[in-house]
């Protein structure tokens, strides 16, 4: 298959773009793919915490730009996995260290060693999006529902449409019983103002900090019900037709469960 | 030291010789936060103690702050109008809703970071420390030109963390750039009691023994913050609300008062926590 | 205890009035990043009007304005002179055949400058059934189409 260079981005930071990639790519590798994920937030480094990679830093992604060591000798290979290896960001350098051009070298140079290149955008609109953008030939794009993630990720949008490339969805962070009580957005709303495919709706889960906190993807836990939505975006993402989770239903025995998980 | 500590501003705002107004910048390098929630409440809270307060939305092209003081429908000229002689700073000032001492001054939706001179935005902030008590600048995400342009005219900043650790590594990394002439301090936002007691979360001292900053309060995550985003109004507005109540306790910090840090209530588990401990829920 | 009446007697929570101002702030943000639509919008309006009346083309003001529930289009469209009527009272609106006006010289009278306004309202907000039962694959372009038709312009891409 032709490697596929998607970069996960969102305009409002802080939304889940890092967490998404990170257990995105690891799904992905789960079923057999061979996935590299390129931090692109120079300066502000996160993808490599998230997966409890950060010991293992030696080179990262502007000394490979620099030509001050090959990509395969940055490339930080996740054991956990087959075959999910990360090229870590920068910490002490600048967004500007590394050019458009640059940077869409290296997306071309690691996707002809996988079948998927994640790139995990930084917040914003500045140089950092532009590059993580530029080297993509897809876009999925991350929101909560909320009244100022959408309206970023609808400048977003619109920007990334300006070049033409696929863009999707993930709606990050609902609360279904917040969406019942009409206190949240739902996912129909969301999609409804940004009208673009939806790739799929992760639920707000307290174990993503935990499992960011140690260094561990939560798709490792099989038990995870997150693990299952990741596993269905992943399918959607690779052409499967996989039907969506309800998160809407108004059932009371719904509404019972919701009471109980209040605490 | 600075000339624009906290004490001297019982000062009317009518008195002849005003000193200057203290210009905080309000940054975290991650984004969502908490920093645009933080200064509009913030901001409602200090002008809810009579003194003049502007908001500055610093984030040129992915501006908020007016949507969440439900002012989006009355901007009319923006921030980059002002500093390239399109507008006057009273076209832009837009009043609150609440109080008529808050002003929002919001960001050009449709215009790049690159745009703002650096030199300018810091002229228009000492224009705005003339008039204001308080000049409260939202800065955006991350450590690019925005970042840089958001911080040039301040002389203060508050970093906004949150108890995860990829915020408080960003945090130390702007803390790191910022250096000392800042002296910054520091609100922990979105902390989840329950979850701290599960282990499951950073505690504020766990991210304090990192950060070592001095500590204005803490914040729970409440739906609440969702509900009042929908519709506009800041917390701040309820004091009758813990949240509300916790920004105006920073708003008293802030001035100089001798309170305590507000602190969500760490110690006892709700009725549900524990009939779900009771029950042996995992709650996996 | 408040919220919980509320919604006792039926009252929508908050994600309504979300709804509601992201409709219109985003259509306001379109506008703001499309000035061409609003050129090209601002010729055709001057094409229709000017087949019945004189226009000052050098003075027109197109402007979009937030209302609190709608976005309005206000035009300001100074008219130098009015046709005259046909014989039968009709406009001759062969008289231009839709050509453009030529732009009228300065010496204009000022006291014939009428101002015109025209307010469009933007369609209101409409809880369609119909949304639910969409695939949620949906074209960019709907939405482009619902800033567009309350402009009463073409579409042009961003």
């Amino acid at each position: 298959m032709t490697p596929r260079k998607i970069v996960i981005t969102s305009g409002k930071g802080g939304v889940g773009k890092t967490t998404t990639t990170a257990n995105l790519g690891a799904t992905l590798a789960k079923r057999g793919k061979r996935v590299i994920l390129i931090d692109a937030d120079i300066g502000l480094r996160n993808l490599d915490l998230v997966l409890g990679l950060e010991k293992r830093i030696v080179f990262d992604l502007v000394e490979v730009a620099e030509g001050r060591c090959q990509l395969r000798q940055a490339l930080i290979k996740d054991k956990r996995f087959e075959s999910l290896s990360i090229l870590p960001a920068a910490q002490t350098r600048e967004k500007d260290a590394i050019t458009t051009e640059q940077f869409s070298a290296i997306v071309d140079l690691a996707a002809t060693q996988a079948d998927y290149v994640l790139i995990d955008c930084p917040a914003g609109i500045e140089h950092g999006f532009r590059n993580a953008v530029a080297g993509a030939s897809e876009a999925i794009v991350v929101t909560t529902p909320e009244v100022s993630a959408i309206r970023d990720a609808d400048r977003v949008v619109g920007k990334i449409a300006q070049d033409r490339k696929p863009i999707r969805l993930i709606v990050n962070r609902l609360r279904p019983e917040m969406v019942r009580s009409g206190d949240m957005l739902s996912v129909d709303d969301v999609c409804d103002v940004l009208s673009i495919e939806l790739l799929g709706v992760v639920p707000d889960d307290e174990e993503v900090i935990d499992t960011t906190n140690r260094g561990e993807p939560i798709v490792l836990n099989d038990a995870s019900r997150l693990k299952t939505i990741y596993d269905k975006i992943a399918r959607r993402l690779e052409g499967e037709m996989v039907p969506f989770t309800s998160f809407d239903g108004t059932s009371l025995f719904g509404r019972l469960l919701d009471a109980l998980k209040v605490g | 030291m600075h000339q624009t500590q906290a004490v001297e501003h019982e000062t009317e705002a009518a008195a002849p010789a005003r000193r200057l107004g203290r210009a905080i910048v309000l940054t975290s390098g991650k984004g969502g936060v908490g920093k645009t929630t933080t200064t509009a409440n913030l901001g409602t809270a200090l002008a809810s103690r009579g003194v003049k307060v502007v908001l500055v939305d610093a984030d040129v092209g992915l501006r908020n702050l007016d949507i969440l003081l439900g002012l989006e429908s009355r901007v009319k000229h923006h921030l980059l109008d002002v500093l390239e002689e399109r507008a006057t700073l009273d076209d832009a000032l837009v009043p609150s809703k609440h109080g008529d001492t808050l002003y929002l001054l919001a960001a050009a939706q449709s215009r790049e970071k690159d745009d703002v001179e650096t030199e300018k935005m810091k002229a228009l902030i000492e224009t705005l420390r003339e008039r204001f008590d308080y000049v409260l600048i939202d800065c955006p995400a991350g450590i690019e030109l925005g970042f840089k342009n958001a911080v040039a005219g301040a002389d203060e900043a508050i970093v906004v963390c949150t108890p995860e650790v990829s915020a408080v590594r960003d945090v130390d990394r702007v803390v790191g750039l910022l250096g000392n002439r800042f002296r910054p301090q520091l609100v922990i936002n979105r902390l989840r009691p329950a979850l701290v007691r599960k282990g499951k979360m950073l505690s504020v001292e766990d991210v304090n023994a990192i950060l070592r900053l001095p500590l204005l309060g803490v914040i729970a995550d409440e739906p609440d913050i969702i509900v009042t985003t929908n519709r506009g109004e800041p917390l701040a507005l309820r004091r009758e609300n813990p949240t509300g109540a916790a920004y105006h306790a920073i708003a008293a910090r802030v001035a100089g008062e001798d309170v305590p840090a507000p602190m969500p209530p760490l110690s006892k588990p709700s009725f549900m926590e524990r009939v779900s401990s009771f029950l042996g829920g995992k709650r996996a | 205890m408040i919220e919980f009446l509320r919604r006792l007697f039926g009252q929508s929570g908050s994600s309504a009035t979300a709804k509601e101002r992201l409709r219109l702030v985003l259509m306001t943000d379109h506008l703001e990043l499309a000035p061409e639509m609003i050129e090209k919008l601002k010729a055709d309006l001057v094409d229709v009007i000017s087949r019945h009346v004189e226009v000052d083309r050098d003075r027109i003001e197109v402007n979009f304005e937030r209302q609190d529930t709608a976005l309005a289009l206000l035009a300001n469209i100074p008219i130098i002179s009015v046709n005259r009527p046909n014989g039968n009272g009709r406009h001759g609106n062969g008289s231009n055949g839709g050509a453009p006006v030529e732009p009228v010289s300065e010496t204009a009278p000022a006291g014939a400058v009428v101002e015109d306004a025209v307010a469009v309202e933007a369609p209101a907000p409409k809880k369609k059934a119909a949304a639910d039962a969409t695939p949620p694959v949906r074209k960019r372009r709907r939405r482009k189409k619902h800033a567009a038709a309350s402009a009463a312009a073409a579409p042009t891409p961003t």
